[in-house]
């Protein structure tokens, strides 16, 4: 078995995106286990700093290139990397789990006929086998996974796998410049959400439930999380009543998340909450009830009035920052 | 035209998870199963674009028996036809996309809704792959939909954003929370769908390409300290996230 591996590295806006070198790291790491090799393929118009990628482990990039290609195409992704692989002969893919990771993985799986393993949290490497590790029912129960085809994908959630320092080495670029596209389905424009930094991607999460009352009161969550230059979150009941937008929404029916640090406010806990959550490494609650399943994850937890806590807590963070 | 939904039937997201005897599925017992929240936007949606354009709408579920609840369900939304795919065994989001493929294409549906992931395996694969076995133009994520001709227009939530994607039939489009409110069953509904007969079919065997070898509890996470009860201790809770956790 050759093992030869390819890591597919995202960007958006020319830029690499931080899962992609979570995920070129696990590629390179697994090509010394498997005694193979990890290359990195990437699709975009301009796209800075491709040769940094060298720091972590991949030797050669290559860079399918058309100004059509700036912004996601499915279709267009799918076809150029099935080809990739198909002309190169990969037998094993490495994603991120991020939105266009989750939309992409599954596709080249249909085309290239590989077991798919998505959202994994860990990978082991158990007598010459990769066994991935990836939460099932939002978290509230981890699969051990093996992929029995010979062509296997597997996704990381972003966040999960420390890609550690960059070494000094420059990886090899590729330039092929694509003609023609195929874009039956095609991003024409993108709407940024102003300012905002995604729940899924972000390192601290500062979210808000029932507790806040209404969505008046909502500031104190985003000051709080503004001091810590963190995403803001809602639980459930918070987007169901209307006060937050579903993006926000942390827990089973809305994104399931990985942080450094979740901070909930006025949160009680519920398991669809818990589920989306519980795998953060420190957790901070704040809530008024002490019986509320929330302080069964948390850290650190205090049992009192946000209203009166959180402005305090926002002032001591604001001050240790400046 | 014909416009499909696929259907799943999932562990209510209330339910307390145990992991079964086997050590890999999940104890079935205690559990209340329900129609895939995902999946109502779908079902939703399929309705929302008959009532405009006409045609017919099939749901489509593969399972056990039990499946014929959610089917059920779907009728009494307002769904024309239901279809279980019967089959008990493991399937890999592959060997689950296959089976539905054919089914899809068994119906002559050039419009097909699926929610975007199921809330028991959570691999939000199952749709893409079907659009791709299919040949069918695929949207995943989409928060909102609109048909006009042939053209489809979505958006489609990604990280700190929509992307406005556009694409023509034939297509599968995959549901978020956002693109409708999905209605509830009026009385009516739910007794018409009573008499609704469902269609059972077998699907071609599976070939699984992944096997699950364990299934395993996450790990515990113990409760912490409780600080105190007021903001005097928001100075402690600070040095902790900074000396002891180091996160801040």
């Amino acid at each position: 078995m050759a093992n030869k591996i390819l890591v597919f590295i995202e960007q958006r806006d020319g830029q690499i995106k931080k899962s992609s070198l979570e995920a070129a790291k696990v590629a390179s790491d697994f090509a010394t286990k498997l005694s193979g090799s990890a290359e990195a393929l990437t699709i975009g118009n301009e796209i800075s700093n491709l040769n940094s990628l060298g720091g972590y482990g991949i030797g050669k990039v290559t860079h399918l290139k058309n100004s059509d290609l700036a912004n996601y195409s499915p279709s267009a992704y799918t076809e150029l990397i099935t080809k990739f692989v198909n002309d190169n002969g990969f037998d094993i893919l490495f994603f991120g789990n991020t939105s266009l990771g989750k939309d992409l993985a599954p596709r080249l799986s249909a085309k290239i006929d590989a077991g798919l393993a998505m959202d994994c949290t860990a990978l082991n490497f158990e007598n010459g086998e990769i066994i991935a590790t990836r939460p099932v029912y939002a978290g509230k129960a981890m699969a051990d996974l093996k992929i029995t085809s010979i062509k296997k994908i597997f996704s990381l959630r972003p966040n999960v796998f420390n890609p550690g320092t960059a070494s000094g080495n420059k990886a090899e670029i590729n330039l092929v410049n694509v003609e023609a596209p195929n874009l039956n389905v095609k991003v024409t424009d993108i709407k940024k959400a102003e300012g905002k930094l995604d729940v899924a991607e972000a390192d601290i999460i500062v979210s808000g439930g029932r507790g806040l009352k209404g969505p008046e009161h909502f500031h104190l969550v985003e000051e709080l999380a503004s001091v810590l230059g963190a995403a803001t979150g809602a639980s459930r009941a918070a987007v169901d009543a209307g006060w937050r937008p579903h993006g926000e929404q942390v827990g089973q029916t809305g994104k399931t998340v990985s942080p450094t640090l979740y901070i909930a406010l006025g949160i009680s806990g519920a398991i669809q909450h818990l589920a989306g959550m519980r795998s953060s490494k420190y957790i901070v609650a704040i809530n008024k009830d002490k019986d509320a399943p929330i302080f069964q994850v948390a850290d650190y937890g205090i049992v009192g009035d946000l209203f009166e806590v959180v402005p305090v807590l926002t002032e001591e963070i604001k001050k240790i920052k400046s | 035209m014909k416009i499909a939904v696929c259907v799943s039937h999932v562990p209510d997201t209330a339910a307390k998870i145990n992991i079964g005897s086997d050590g890999k599925t999940i104890d079935p017992n205690g559990v209340t199963y329900v129609v895939n929240p995902y999946d109502e936007f779908a079902i939703e949606e399929a309705l929302k674009t008959k009532e405009k354009l006409g045609g017919e709408t099939v749901a489509i579920s593969l399972g056990s028996d039990a499946n014929k609840e959610t089917l059920r369900k779907a009728l009494a939304m307002g769904i024309d036809n239901a279809v279980l795919l019967k089959d008990g065994g493991y399937r890999d989001s592959l060997s689950v996309a296959k089976a539905l493929a054919d089914e899809i294409k068994a119906q002559g549906a050039e419009l097909v809704f699926f929610g975007k992931q199921s809330v028991d395996y959570d691999n939000s694969a199952v749709g893409q792959i079907t659009a791709e076995l299919l040949g069918y133009n695929c949207v995943s994520v989409a928060v909102s939909f609109a048909l006009d001709g042939n053209k489809i227009t979505c958006e489609r939530e990604i990280e700190g954003g929509k992307e406005i994607v556009e694409t023509t039939l034939p297509a599968l489009i995959t549901a978020q929370k956002g693109l409708n409110e999905p209605r509830y069953a009026s009385l009516k509904g739910i007794m018409a769908a009573k008499k609704k007969e469902i269609a059972e079919k077998s699907p071609a065997a599976a070939t699984n390409f992944t096997e699950v070898i364990a299934m395993k509890r996450p790990p515990s996470k113990q409760a912490g300290k409780i600080l105190g009860s007021d903001a005097t201790v928001v100075p402690e809770l600070v040095r902790l996230l900074r000396e002891e956790a180091k996160v801040i």
